[in-house]
């Protein structure tokens, strides 16, 4: 039994360590240029933002359109203390106070909005968004709207594919926990969660809680990774960045959010040159993706190892453990 | 004599111009079988909503027993009438439909237990201790019902039926001291009413518990029924067993129409 | 107190293009049930084509205003028939992304082809101030005004009087019942889109000549705000979406007049997440409940 559990957790971690190694490699034959560096960590950043929205959308099924909100309080912790305290220990202060303080507006915020049905509630989100970049633009410890500048750089890819990996490993775990199946039940039929007992508000909450620490740790890995910070960074725009990851690898698959990532990363690479034709073959690829599958590429689909290295030994199906 | 686990007094909704239900107050004793009759439109599944929480009364109370007394739960909210030991199903089946059987009784044990969110990110030991400890208690509660065999069966791939039944499995999980059915034999062919009848009793012997039944089959409800209420036009009309209703004149009017 | 009314006046007119905008939103939501993302960007095309007629084709500013219309309405058809209709029985999020998609496309892909710097937008009419003691107001802003005015009654002529405007009503009610009535649905659809598209669009031209600029991310937060006004008023019904329209104008100028021009746009998010918080029905709505 336990050894199944462990069987499938080193599977994993086996899977981590050999992406790990492949990139380490090919940054020793310098097969990645610092130009592809950046792009890799730009999708690790994306991820961990994308990861964090998908557990609002997909997993409790509630609309947020203001992603770009909870990354900018964390770009902007970490540009303050950074530059104040320059040493790995107030960089990672930093990060930890940004994910607090998203985490803190989230739930003020979320307690009450989360009562609200779909559309209403992303309209309200991207509302709150919005307030937070005006307010940014116009106080005077953010510098307004040229931003901060000269933010020490304490993030490679190393630590940015570190911590990737954990945000996948936390929010797959949640989901598969009794907090996770609570959230998963409240998106499927709130009116039946609250008549088993769960306390429906506190489980939106959660997960909203949970993304706006993601996204606001994302938000202080870029401020860290590009040393700059500026509202329009923060804009409705990278809200919508973020949610066409989510959309398009499908609402609900974590495996989906991981594979768009790196596919949009990587397709952002090829569609540089064609200037700012990108944004509108991102746009209608968005579209055209809504049209012919509007459950996104993968659906709910996850990826499982277990399904794929060790479905031979169909007896353990049978102990219901869907922990792997 | 046993004693009084749920009452209402003068419990009334209105919305907008329409009173809903009209100061209606009845009682259910502890471990007694109550159906709620009425034509359509009498207000039974509005009454439910009240007393399961979904919707505030205009007037009036609800009470349970609870800790030794009775207390008024007016103001709670549906999950906190659930914890206090109030379960339903409902007319509309409400599964989660993306969810599996098992984990659809799972759900509903999320309440009663503990949730060990920071150990099960870490996957610590006792996690899967705990996990596979509810997953026996949720397959020991599918095996009563029958329905081990497709525990691992999408909730939405059941036969109708089998759907109704997972509903009352999974109101059950939440060990409530109230069950309300509402029309749980709706949709359903003889042979599964036939199959729904034993199970009611089966529930309200084995598992000791007070149970409220909206019905529109007659032959189900007047088998299982220990009394009736029957409403009309959101009023208590009359009350009695079922053969007293049977021969109430009034019940059979409103049943009958002027013909009658 | 005369620069109080001054900035009324403002307002009311800065408000009258939020409401013709706001008029298309409510519209669609009344119908699908469609946050329609792309519509401030169908103001922002309005803006461009008025452009195009006055300082190309040197037209007249009401032809160039009718015109740029009556484009905008085959345009607001072609955008529900080719991104909205094949997903009206798909989960509502799909529709919404594909609106955020459109209006995604269409702000980018002006960008691409006309650049996205603004561009100034030709003075069509002269300007002219008129004095009444201490307030002012330019011919401009009554034209505005007069103009909205004019379509808003247009609107509500169509939606009361006409067969059309029944049947966006009926839609609107109960569209199952309207299908057996044998309303033709799609139909009803587009023509709440062309209606819609084209009030946004003489906002759009009308803003062009009061701003005298335009450029394509223009629609964007007029978007938002004539959504919050929308909402303000009662998503879904047309005089709400005046009234909210009016509000949300002289709430920004107000705003401005007591020097917290930096947080109007904060401003105006906060009164909408207010209201959805205590009042989601909007000023003119009732309260409905869900059936169990």
């Amino acid at each position: 039994m336990d050894k199944t559990h462990i069987k499938y957790t080193l599977s994993w971690a086996t899977l981590a360590l050999m992406i790990f190694i492949l990139i380490f490699v090919m940054t020793i034959f310098n097969i990645i240029g610092p130009y592809g560096m950046t792009t890799i960590v730009l999708i690790g950043i994306n991820l961990i933002a994308a990861v964090g929205l998908n557990l609002v959308i997909g997993m409790s099924g509630q609309f947020s359109l203001g992603h770009a909100g909870f990354m900018a309080i964390g770009a902007y912790a970490t540009a303050l203390i950074a530059t104040a305290i320059p040493t790995v220990f107030g960089f990672v202060i930093s990060l930890l106070i940004g994910a607090t303080l998203s985490g803190i507006v989230a739930l003020i915020v979320g307690i009450p909005t989360l009562r609200l049905r779909g559309d209403y509630l992303a309209i309200a989100t991207l509302g709150v968004a919005e307030i937070i970049r005006i307010l940014i633009m116009n106080l005077k410890i953010t510098r307004g709207p040229a931003g901060i500048f000269a933010i020490p750089s304490f993030v490679n890819w190393q630590v940015v594919f570190g911590l990737s990996v954990l945000t996948i490993i936390v929010v797959v775990n949640l989901v598969r926990s009794t907090t996770g199946r609570a959230i998963i039940a409240v998106r499927d039929n709130e009116i039946a969660a609250e008549s088993l007992g769960i306390n429906t508000t506190k489980y939106k909450v959660i997960a909203f809680v949970i993304g706006a620490m993601l996204a606001a740790l994302a938000g202080g890995l870029r401020a860290s990774f590009i040393q700059s910070v500026s509202p329009q960074d923060y804009s409705f725009m990278q809200s919508i960045t973020i949610l066409i990851i989510v959309v398009l690898g499908g609402i609900g698959s974590i495996s989906g959010t991981v594979i768009t990532a790196v596919a949009l990363g990587i397709l952002d690479v090829v569609l540089q040159s064609f200037g700012s034709l990108r944004m509108v073959i991102y746009a209608l690829i968005l579209i055209i993706v809504m049209l012919f599958r509007p459950q996104g590429l993968l659906g709910t689909f996850e990826f499982s190892l277990k399904t794929m290295l060790f479905s031979s030994g169909g007896d353990n199906d049978k102990d219901h453990s869907k922990n792997a | 004599m046993t004693r009084t686990i749920l009452k209402t007094r003068d419990l009334s909704v209105r919305f907008g111009g329409v009173t809903a239900v009209d100061q209606v107050s009845i009682e259910a004793r502890e471990n007694e079988l109550v159906g709620l009759i009425g034509p359509n439109g009498a207000g039974k599944t509005t009454l439910f909503n009240l007393l399961t929480g979904v919707y505030k009364p205009t007037n009036g109370e609800v009470s349970i027993f609870s800790n030794d007394k009775l207390i008024n739960i007016n103001q709670l909210s549906p999950y906190k009438r659930s914890q206090l030991g109030i379960a339903r199903t409902f007319q509309n089946i409400r599964l989660f439909k993306s969810r599996t059987v098992l984990e659809n009784v799972l759900i509903a044990m999320t309440a009663k237990n503990k949730s060990y969110s920071l150990q099960a990110i870490l996957r610590t030991p006792s996690f899967y201790k705990n996990e596979e400890k509810r997953q026996q208690q949720a397959m020991a509660l599918l095996d009563i019902f029958g329905m081990t065999n497709v525990a691992d069966e999408l909730a939405d791939n059941l036969s109708y039926g089998q759907q109704r039944r997972l509903e009352i499995v999974r109101a059950l999980a939440t060990k409530p001291a109230i069950l309300f059915l509402d029309e749980p034999a709706a949709g359903m062919n003889p042979q599964e009413t036939k199959e729904l009848t034993d199970l009611i009793k089966q529930i309200q012997v084995q598992f000791k518990m007070t149970i409220i039944l909206i019905e529109h089959d007659m032959n189900l409800v007047m088998a299982v029924s220990e009394r009736l209420y029957v409403l009309e036009y959101g009023k208590v009309l009359a009350t009695g067993t079922p053969i007293e209703i049977q021969n109430n004149p009034a019940v059979i009017k409103a049943y009958l129409g002027e013909e009658g | 107190m005369s620069s109080i009314i001054q900035q009324l006046i403002n307002g009311v007119i800065l408000g009258s293009v939020y409401a013709l905008l706001a008029l298309g939103y409510t519209m669609v939501y009344g119908i699908i049930k469609l946050i329609n993302f792309a519509h401030g960007d169908v103001y922002m095309l309005g803006a461009y084509f008025g452009y195009f007629f006055i300082r190309v084709m040197h037209l007249n500013f009401f032809i160039a205003l009718i015109l740029s219309m009556a484009i905008c309405s085959v345009l607001g058809m072609l955008i529900e028939f080719i991104a909205y209709r094949p997903l009206r029985h798909s989960p509502r999020i799909a529709v919404l992304i594909s609106a955020l998609g459109v209006s995604f496309f269409l702000q980018n892909g002006m960008s691409y082809l006309y650049g996205s710097d603004k561009r100034a937008f030709p003075q069509a009419i002269e300007t002219t101030q008129y004095h009444f003691g201490a307030l002012q107001i330019s011919n401009i802003q009554i034209i505005i005004v007069t103009t909205a005015v004019a379509l808003m009654i247009l609107l509500h002529l169509i939606v009361k009087r006409t067969k059309m405007g029944r049947a966006m009503r009926a839609v609107s009610a109960d569209e199952e019942a309207a299908i057996l009535m044998g309303i033709n649905v799609s139909r009803t659809i587009s023509f709440t889109f062309a209606i819609g598209s084209a009030l946004a669009a003489a906002g759009g031209v009308l803003i062009g000549l009061y701003y005298n600029n335009i450029d394509p991310l223009m629609g964007m937060t007029p978007g938002i705000k004539a959504f919050v006004a929308a909402v303000l008023g009662g998503i879904g019904i047309i005089p709400g979406a005046a009234l909210g329209g009016w509000l949300i104008g002289i709430l920004e100028t107000m705003a401005q007049a007591v020097g917290l021009s930096n947080y109007k746009d904060a401003i105006v998010y906060a009164i909408l997440i207010i209201i959805l918080l205590l009042k989601p029905t909007g000023i003119l709505g009732k309260n409905k409940r869900e059936k169990v």
